[in-house]
């Protein structure tokens, strides 16, 4: 499969890494001169030099046999463009973008990129998990079904603690998929198991109920 | 009118600048304070330095309220970017979108962005001055 992934910096290089090792033909494009130094130095004669957003550059990389087109600079804007002129000028089936601002999302989707990662949401729900007031991560959507994977974690002094699963109430279409308990590791969530402080669940759910989710696990 | 201006560069702080003495309400951003010394000393608008591509910025420069939005920066993406924001996420009724790059401005005109490239229109502009 023939990814072009426009960007060379830390993600590009990483990204471009895992992909060549998955056996994927790649292709990074980025305009720096010494990023593409470092990238080649290690990954050998799969950068291009040039700007991902122009459609002459992108024309050179052959994008119009591309199954998907990666953009992972550090500018929002530059990602967005670089997306819209594969997905308009060459019809590259898949299109990813990252981006930084979390309100930018919404404009991504609506003109058609077919899904974004943001940087920053990602860190500062890593962080959140951290803190003692923020029990509940967003981990994955799950494409085409409207629902979320999060992981919740259980406070020492929720009521929830020596509960069994069967007896928790939670909300419509909301599962619980895995309970991972320190020292112990993954539990699978037999009815019968009792919650523990500091217990990690990970769970589905709609991410309208993902705060009916967390009451019902970290039980206010 | 209400007029939200993208970029107090030259083109920017002229723009504002004439349709200020016009009677029309001109908001002009910035993410550099200093670019607002480009405005003319009679400029009765407004001034926020701020990033035409970030939700809250544009909020604060009453985007919901604007009947036509100008983006003017120096960078065609950023431009872009914006315009789209504008006019997928805001619903204003005219948006205006600078790009230099020919190729990109073909497209995006395509689809559906009000485009000026002037790249274009000087070179087309300067053909007819040397008669070409």
């Amino acid at each position: 499969m023939y990814t072009i992934i426009v960007g060379g910096g830390d993600v590009g290089h990483y990204l471009a890494r895992i992909l060549l090792g998955e056996g994927h033909e790649i292709l990074v494009i980025e305009k720096d001169s010494r990023q593409i130094d470092l990238v080649s130095e290690e990954l050998g004669d799969v950068v291009m030099r040039g700007d991902g957003c122009e459609a002459r550059v992108l024309e050179e990389a052959g994008t119009a046999r591309a199954a998907m087109l990666i953009a992972v600079t550090g500018h929002d804007e530059d990602n967005l463009v670089a997306c819209q002129v594969a997905k308009h000028k060459f019809n590259v089936p898949q299109t990813i973008a990252r981006i930084k601002n979390p309100t930018h999302k919404a404009l991504f989707e609506k003109l058609g990129i077919d899904a974004t990662v943001c940087s920053t949401e990602l860190i500062l729900a890593r962080i959140g998990f951290e803190l003692p007031s923020h029990p509940i991560v967003p981990l994955i959507k799950l494409r085409g079904q409207g629902l979320e994977v999060v992981e919740v974690k259980i406070p020492a002094k929720s009521k929830m603690v020596g509960t069994d699963i069967a007896s928790i109430q939670l909300p419509e279409r909301s599962r619980i998929a895995l309970i991972i308990r320190k020292d112990k590791g993954p539990l699978i969530p037999f009815p019968d198991i009792v919650i523990a402080a500091e217990d990690e669940i990970v769970a589905v759910a709609e991410p309208g109920s993902q705060e009916k989710l967390r009451d019902a696990l970290a039980g206010k | 009118m209400n007029v939200v201006i993208m970029g107090c560069g030259r083109v920017g702080a002229m723009l504002a600048g004439l349709m200020d003495s016009q009677g029309h309400q001109v908001t002009i951003l910035d993410v550099d304070a200093y670019s607002f010394r480009r405005l003319p000393s009679n400029f009765g608008g407004k001034a926020l330095v701020g990033n035409a591509t970030d939700h809250d910025t544009l909020k604060k420069a009453g985007i919901e309220k604007a009947d036509v939005f100008v983006a003017v920066t120096q960078g065609d993406n950023r431009n872009v970017m914006a315009t789209q924001i504008v006019k997928h996420i805001f619903n204003v009724p005219r948006v205006v979108c600078r790009i230099y790059d020919p190729i990109r401005e073909e497209m995006y005109r395509e689809l559906g962005l009000e485009t000026i490239s002037p790249t274009r229109m000087g070179a087309e502009r300067l053909l007819q001055v040397i008669g070409g």
